[in-house]
């Protein structure tokens, strides 16, 4: 298991189930074979792990979505229909959160995934020290959003923080990091770029590697410059990896929970004075462990996912059509054989 | 600074040692260094940050030109760090919680991976569809009937409420699955076959040995991911029984007003990560890189 193995073409459907389709046709004798190797007994552990703390929550989430329940005492839930969801288009807050996780989502994203993309490519050259570059580059993302965070918030102090006094040498008047609005986003959105860029770099480097080379030796000959074979060869290779990490940021950006709690310098779900950082995820923890409505908490969290859905499907609508051979390469996977 | 500078990387990525005198473009490699530095400082500097930081006093961290190497007050914050949270048993906990995570994963994930790379069943597309299909949606969205069932198991705040729910993750068998897919050879099954091996027999003498190294890279990324787990560990964990996460967001949360001490706890709880990565760097490097080609 080298480091970059290079991409496994699409095609070899074959190898893929060498075994004898059913045994007892091939052992010809008394039912052993397969039955002997039970597959159900392989998957098993991990099916019903999976389906009561993986899957079941997630459908459930629904029904206590329409329930009235109370964290002092959880067992008990009353019927009230969509008044959870009522009560939550009528929430301000709800609102509030919800542009908040978009406008982080949108900020921190688009630049960390533009700036993977270069990265990577500089990554791509056969530099020397590039796997130290490589561990370097991926530190961020063994960093726990707690520690980066607490870290973060002290650099980004308004009166001390390290990064007002770099700005004020430059003649950066002292900006309130923690409590501005639009200053306190981006200190929360470049958090999240620190951490994730590096590993974003790295997913791109491994499509980048897959790439073949003729594909380059080709443009080159017909004389097209280093900005044409990164326009016309490499970004269209990429799309579907592109897609991938689009679908994964945007999936993550609209968890975002651990940075704006700790950011403003205490951990609080208020997401600022303001409520200028407060995202979806803060909007539920502070309703279901602060209020202790686990129901109102459970229709935040429903709505979160029909958000992540509606997101994915849009990303996968908008960059359809020539990153078909990504949903082709998920089936044929999901698929196997036959 | 036309093609030829285009082409040097992309040779040398086909052949290993073939970079010299492929074309002279300095300026373009000296151009990569300086970013690649660039952003190498931009991701150590705030771990750096932390060390200097936790090893000063309040004042010194807060004086106008701020410090920029380490002072001699680490051990004295450390100190003060694990007296007012709870950081021993915290360690203690997260080394629990997470080896017991990976060591499940990646177990759990083999025995299925391998079922559904090599094994024939009916059922089986639309189970590994099932996976597959739910890789994508992130566990953080059931967290209210989770707790809900914690609670009625009156696990809340005991580790096993951090352990169950990520015993075992779909992204670990699609990984599994794709390597063993390449990697077990199909003669030593059938070998195993024709002897009427059980599965028991097949699994621990011909897969383990085969699936070992994925094995590693899946265990390495997900204790990192465990360790580094932090919404449900919050909800689930309170301070009188912390994972380190747990730990350091009571640090942040007020009850420490020195700056130093919190970062010394901060210091704490990433160091042991930090060793881990220093040392297997390479390795977790390798492992995200085909997670994504497979991914």
């Amino acid at each position: 298991m080298a480091i970059a193995a290079p991409q496994r073409p699409t095609s070899e459907p074959a190898p893929s189930c060498p075994l004898p389709p059913r045994s007892r046709r091939r052992g010809g004798g008394a039912g052993a074979g397969l039955g002997r190797w039970s597959p159900y007994g392989f998957v098993a552990p991990f099916f019903v792990l999976f389906g009561v703390f993986g899957l079941y929550p997630l459908i459930y989430t629904a029904w206590v979505s329409l329930h009235h329940v109370e964290l002092i005492n959880p067992s008990s839930m009353t019927w009230v229909g969509l008044g959870n969801y009522v009560a939550l288009v009528h929430n301000a807050y709800f609102w509030n959160a919800l542009r908040n996780t978009f406008l982080l989502g949108v900020l921190s994203t688009v630049p960390q995934l533009m700036i993977a993309l270069g990265l990577a490519q500089l990554l791509n050259y056969r530099a020397r020290g590039r796997s130290f570059f490589r561990v370097a580059m991926l530190m961020p993302y063994a960093t726990s959003v707690a520690a980066a965070t607490i870290v973060f918030a002290q650099l980004f102090g308004r009166d001390y923080g390290l990064i007002n006094w770099a700005l004020g040498l430059v003649g950066v008047g002292h900006i309130d990091w923690h409590q501005g609005t639009w200053p306190s986003r981006i200190g929360v959105s470049l958090i999240v770029i620190w951490r994730w860029t590096g590993y974003n770099a790295l997913i791109y480097l491994a499509g980048m590697q897959a790439i073949p080379d003729d594909l380059y030796e080709a443009a080159a000959i017909d004389g097209a410059s280093r900005w044409q074979q990164l326009r016309r060869v490499t970004i269209p290779s990429l799309r579907p990896t592109i897609l991938f990490t689009v679908i994964i940021s945007t999936i993550g950006a609209t968890q975002l929970f651990g940075e704006p709690l700790l950011y403003t310098g205490i951990s609080s779900p208020m997401g600022g004075a303001d409520r200028q950082i407060q995202t979806l995820g803060l909007l539920l923890y502070q309703e279901g462990w602060f209020y202790g409505h686990l129901g109102q908490a459970a229709a935040v969290a429903w709505a979160m996912f029909l958000i992540i859905v509606a997101a994915v499907v849009l990303n996968s609508w908008l960059t359809r059509g020539r990153s078909r051979a990504l949903v082709k390469a998920a089936t044929n996977r999901g698929e196997g054989d036959s | 600074m036309t093609t030829t500078a285009w082409d040097r990387p992309r040779r040398a990525t086909l052949g290993r040692r073939r970079s010299r005198g492929a074309g002279s473009q300095g300026r373009a490699g000296a151009w990569t260094y300086v970013v690649l530095v660039l952003v190498t400082i931009i991701s150590i500097l705030p771990l750096y940050w932390t060390v200097v930081a936790a090893s000063r006093s309040n004042a010194e961290i807060n004086a106008v030109p701020p410090p920029f190497l380490p002072g001699g007050n680490l051990l004295s914050n450390l100190h003060t760090a694990l007296q007012n949270v709870n950081m021993f048993q915290a360690l203690g906990n997260s080394v629990i919680v997470s080896g017991s995570i990976a060591a499940g994963t990646v177990f759990f994930c083999t025995l299925a991976g391998f079922a559904f790379a090599k094994l024939r069943f009916s059922g089986r597309n639309v189970l590994f569809g099932l996976t597959i299909g739910t890789m994508m949606i992130p566990a953080q969205l059931g967290v209210i009937p989770l707790f809900i069932i914690m609670a009625r198991f009156g696990w809340v705040n005991h580790l096993q409420a951090v352990i169950l729910p990520t015993l075992v993750s779909a992204f670990g068998v699609f990984f599994m699955r794709q390597f063993l897919m390449e990697a077990m050879p199909i003669d030593l099954l059938e070998a195993a076959w024709v002897d009427g091996a059980s599965s028991w027999r097949v699994f621990r003498s011909i897969v383990l040995p085969v699936a070992r190294p994925a094995m590693a890279v899946l265990a390495m990324l997900t204790f990192l991911a465990a360790w580094n787990d932090f919404f449900w560990p919050i909800i689930a964990l309170t301070s009188s029984n912390p994972t380190v996460q747990v730990a350091l967001n009571n640090l942040a949360n007020g009850y420490v007003p020195n700056q130093s001490v919190i970062m010394a706890g901060t210091l704490i709880g990433t160091l042991p990560v930090l060793i881990v990565f220093g040392l297997l760097g390479r390795q977790i490097v390798g492992g995200i890189m085909q997670g994504a080609l497979k991914g």
